[in-house]
């Protein structure tokens, strides 16, 4: 309602240039989809492929429509966004807390930093046998994977952040009596902040990847991952892209609607990160 | 306010090329309430020394006492204002930066709002508590930066170049603050800088620090009467004199 309100407003104040800048930079944002989608379309008509394997967009889109009418889609989705949470929450608060530690403590940093730097670079999907072996299948390996997978790229830039802090703001807080623990918290936390979100943004990516793949591994019964890669079995190929089709719309929202609230509220007000 | 006492300073930077003299030797003796500026050439060792009596360098050799006691690391007593507008919190406005202090020391609120506010408007910020720093301009972000350096009230305020990066004009304006400010709170000043005129017109005295070794050359004192005025025949053969002991040639011009 405020919105709407505010918008009406705006209008009004500047009826004609203000609409028409929004409508190009609408169209700007649409054109390549468009193209596309339109390309899509003229090869799905074309008959080049078996229909089945690729159908037009018009039939993917009511494949979408049914599958969420009849819940199986929202029930998909939400056993995913909940692993992803889950994997993604355990990442943010045991990387940030570890990468922070790496980057105060030389002692820690000497321990863990060859630990990471092994750890970082194999790709999660190889771990995933591991996990299944010795938490089995189900839900609680595969958030667990997701997290252990995750956290890496929050250690990695946790840690540099902690590192990049400048020395003269820990001077400063120290001539004005800050003690160890309110440094930390005032000073060492929101200086390190930039860095912090973009290691939180990679291990979302990253938890993404991994939770996609290893749902079919684990052989949980609902999850995005498991409609994708079971879709195949049955030629669905429109579920399966209506699954996708989930996956990018969630990472756009939580994109737009998180990070970048985030960032405009603490790290970009601040003027540590150019808009 | 605090008198300090610099006995026979000296530290030495540990380098992958050997060793490098930071300062030696350095022993100054400066009164409670006095201004001091300490000049000298690029190099030869004066943020080393403000370092060492703020407290962030432990001196190899010698001894630093504040108001009788000995100097062993960073402490209350003394405000520290760096050359670096880069020295305020990004994510605290103006009046949090200024509070920032206050915080540590405990005091609460409306107490705290109220001396941070007080402190904005001795250095003419008052319509700026809620900005930002990176909305700040160089000068003002300076100028904030001695806000917080006053508010919580150390009796010692070590300066290095605060306002070297500033141009002439807005430089001369906040010397004139800071002038007036050190008049109204009478706190014990050491103040780092390149700038003859600067010097000239702030200081009771005036440490010449010569390079290699960096130590003290010789002091001159400063005996103007206040407020000075930068273009009477006096404040310039101050200027000259001082020049002369810096090694310019002082037949020709300024700077
Ligand atoms: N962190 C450091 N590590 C090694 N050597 C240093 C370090 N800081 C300063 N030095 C050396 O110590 C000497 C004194 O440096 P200092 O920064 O105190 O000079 P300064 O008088 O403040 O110079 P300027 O006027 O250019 O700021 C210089 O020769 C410099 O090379
Ligand atoms: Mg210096």
């Amino acid at each position: 309602m405020q919105d709407a309100v505010t918008a009406i407003a705006i209008a009004d104040a500047a009826p004609a240039g203000r609409g028409a800048e929004r409508w190009r930079l609408a169209a700007r944002n649409i054109f390549p989809f468009a193209v596309v989608g339109t390309i899509w379309e003229i090869v799905a008509w074309a008959g080049v492929f078996p229909h089945r394997l690729f159908p037009p967009l018009e039939e993917v889109a009511l494949s979408f429509v049914n599958l969420t009418i009849s819940g199986v889609l929202p029930h998909h989705t939400i056993e995913t966004v909940l692993r992803l949470l889950g994997g993604f929450a355990l990442a943010a608060v045991f990387g940030t807390a570890i990468g922070v530690m790496m980057g105060r403590s030389r002692r820690a940093e000497d321990i863990l930093l060859p630990l990471v730097s092994i750890g970082a670079p194999i790709p999660g999907l190889a771990y995933a046998p591991l996990f299944l072996l010795w938490f089995g299948l189900g839900n609680f390996s595969s958030v667990l994977l997701v997290g252990f997978v995750a956290a890496f790229p929050v250690i990695f830039n946790s840690w540099t952040g902690v590192k990049a802090v400048k020395e003269i703001w820990v001077r400063s807080a120290l001539s004005m009596g800050a003690d160890d623990k309110r440094l930390f918290r005032y000073v060492i936390l929101p200086g390190a902040l930039p860095y912090i979100l973009t290691g939180l943004r990679l291990g979302l990516a990253q938890a993404w990847r991994i939770l996609v793949a290893v749902e079919m591994l684990a052989a949980v019964p609902w999850g995005l991952g498991w409609l994708i890669f079971g879709a195949r079995k049955f030629l669905n190929t429109d579920a399966m892209m209506a699954g996708i089709a989930v996956i990018a719309i969630i990472g756009l929202l939580l994109e737009k609607y998180v990070f970048q609230k985030i960032e405009n509220y603490t790290v970009v007000r601040w003027g540590m990160v150019a808009k | 306010m605090q008198p300090i006492a610099i006995r026979d300073v000296s530290l030495n930077y540990d380098t992958p090329g050997g060793k490098v003299q930071g300062v030696t030797n350095v022993s100054i003796d400066i009164d409670a309430s006095e201004f001091v500026c300490i000049v000298g050439p690029s190099g030869c060792g004066k943020s080393t020394l403000l370092n060492i009596i703020a407290g962030f360098l432990a001196p190899a050799t010698g001894q630093i006492s504040i108001g009788g006691k000995p100097v062993t690391g960073h402490g209350m007593d003394r405000g520290v204002v760096f050359q670096d507008f880069a020295q305020l919190f990004p994510w605290r406005t103006a009046l949090g930066n200024v509070s920032f202090g206050l915080e540590m020391k405990g005091v609460a609120n409306p107490e705290r709002d109220r001396i941070a506010r007080e402190q904005l408007r001795l250095v003419k910020l008052e319509k700026f508590t809620d900005s930002f720093p990176h909305h700040l301009s160089g000068g003002m972000q300076q100028r904030v930066a001695i806000a917080r350096a006053l508010a919580y009230n150390p009796s010692v305020l070590l300066m290095d170049e605060p306002f070297a990066a500033l141009d002439a004009m807005t430089r001369d304006d906040m010397q004139r603050l800071l002038a007036d400010v050190w008049k109204e709170t009478r706190k014990t000043v050491i103040y780092v800088t390149h700038n003859v005129a600067e010097a000239v017109y702030l200081a009771d005295r005036v440490v010449v620090m010569s390079a290699h070794p960096g130590t003290v050359k010789t002091v001159m004192k400063i005996d103007l009467p206040r407020p000075r005025d930068p273009l009477s025949v006096e404040f310039l053969d101050c200027q000259k004199e001082l020049m002369g002991h810096l090694g310019h040639n002082t037949n020709g011009a300024a700077h």
